[in-house]
């Protein structure tokens, strides 16, 4: 390490960035601030492209307070309920970290090991929400059908979405099944079958004259998805292509599947930032408990995982003003 | 560090409050959705400009009270803050436009 620095030291904080201290910050605190703008210019370059996107296709984007609406163990329909339990689980475990952070100023071993304790715990529940979120997501609520011109057509009574479950009758005519390993075909593998058939929907719609075909498109001015009549309904059904339930990264029964891409790439890549925040809390805990920076005489470790912490809060508040709130 | 032995509990706990309020009150109007905020408003609703300038306010809060930047010499914290700032303003400020561009491009091209 020596041989790369400019100035001759000899003496041991070398490592360190030597003696000399820019603006007053040390070595290590200033390389973890130039981390987090670039770091926060890669996600600002993430939410810009999802913006850009989402300009693209203006008049057909899904509502996002449509989409997130689930709450874990209560039925029934909660718009952003859970994403502000979420919201607040984070920003929670960031007051503690500042807590611990504060607790070191004041060389207070324990409680800055409790204080630790309590935002690793925070930061868990924090990616575990989001799993359930992304399970919740890929699993879908209602159904929809695809059209060959890509369009996903979902379906209404009296104006509320309801589920293909809900009206959807009888056989299914094409007889399909999953293949499996065991009956055949032991080198093939297909994609999960859905569970009515195009046929089946189309000829429940056309029985049940109560159901109407809702489309992707959106009046602008009124922020309201349009609601085809019983004749348009069967027109566009006739191009229908295959039946969509949930979410993934081809198609998206709540509407572009290109909002489900971003959904799964933003959120993924911060809750990858979670995932890692959590395990450097981690070791940096244990350090606190085994007393070394108590030895150290200074607690700026944990200044500087704790920088990183409130980034990853920082992050999350731009994600949830752009995907579920603007 | 001149802040080195005294407490900032009760700042860090009163900061904690206002984030809390911020979105509560975010969430509250993102479930009502009041009309007259929502469908108009200078290019973008009200309400998703209220929406913008709350989140700016948290990120505020966190950066300069959790991040502790109020700390920092005066020119560390501006080379983190302009330079984050200046390139995000450019870059955001392009693609939107540019995604309106595609709109305008495309959707005459969409038959509903």
């Amino acid at each position: 390490m020596e041989a790369n620095i400019a100035v001759p030291s000899n003496s041991k904080d070398t490592w360190s960035g030597g003696s000399a201290k820019p603006f007053g910050a040390s070595y290590g605190k200033m390389m973890m601030w130039f981390f987090i703008v670039s770091d926060a210019l890669t996600f600002s370059g993430f939410l810009a492209a999802y913006g850009l996107t989402r300009f693209k296709f203006i008049d057909s984007w899904p509502i996002a307070d449509e989409v997130f609406t689930h709450v874990p163990f209560v039925h029934g329909e909660f718009p952003m309920i859970y994403v502000a339990i979420m919201t607040f689980i984070l920003i929670f475990s960031s007051v503690t970290m500042v807590l611990a952070v504060d607790a070191g100023h004041q060389m207070k071993k324990n409680k800055v090991a409790w204080y630790m304790f309590a935002t690793i715990i925070g930061g868990i529940i924090f990616v575990g929400s989001q799993a359930w979120e992304w399970s919740t997501f890929i699993k879908g609520s209602y159904g929809a059908v695809k059209t060959t011109d890509g369009k996903v057509l979902q379906f209404v009574k009296d104006g509320k979405q309801i589920a293909l479950a809900d009206f959807v009758t009888g056989e299914r005519t094409d007889e399909r099944v999953q293949h499996t390993r065991k009956n055949g075909l032991w080198f093939e593998k297909e994609e999960t079958i859905s569970t009515y058939s195009v046929d089946q929907v189309v000829n429940a719609y056309k029985a049940n004259p109560a159901i109407q075909v809702r489309t992707e498109f959106m009046n602008v001015d009124t922020k309201k998805k349009t609601i085809l009549s019983r004749e348009d309904g069967i027109a566009e059904l006739a191009k229908t292509k295959m039946v969509v339930e949930g979410a993934n990264l081809h198609v998206n029964e709540y509407g572009n599947t290109i909002f489900a891409d971003f959904f799964f790439f933003i959120t993924g890549f911060h809750g990858f930032h979670v995932l890692s925040g959590i395990i450097i809390n981690i070791i940096i805990f244990f350090n606190v408990i085994l007393g070394t920076y108590q030895r150290r005489g200074h607690y700026e470790m944990v200044e500087k995982v704790g920088l990183y912490w409130h980034f990853v809060d920082l992050v999350w508040v731009f994600v949830f003003t752009f995907f579920y709130l603007v | 560090m001149a802040h080195a032995h005294e407490s900032n509990t009760k700042r860090i706990w009163m900061v904690f409050g206002i984030l809390s309020v911020i979105t509560l009150v975010e969430v509250y109007l993102g479930i009502i959705k009041p009309e007259a905020l929502h469908l108009n408003g200078p290019g973008t609703s009200w309400l998703n400009w209220i929406f913008i300038i709350l989140t700016l306010a948290k990120a505020y809060g966190i950066a300069w009270v959790f991040m502790h930047l109020e700390g920092e010499k005066k020119w560390f914290r501006r080379c983190i803050v302009w330079t984050a700032v200046f390139l995000i303003i450019y870059l955001v400020t392009l693609l939107l436009i540019e995604g309106e561009y595609l709109y305008e491009t495309l959707s005459p091209l969409v038959k509903w």
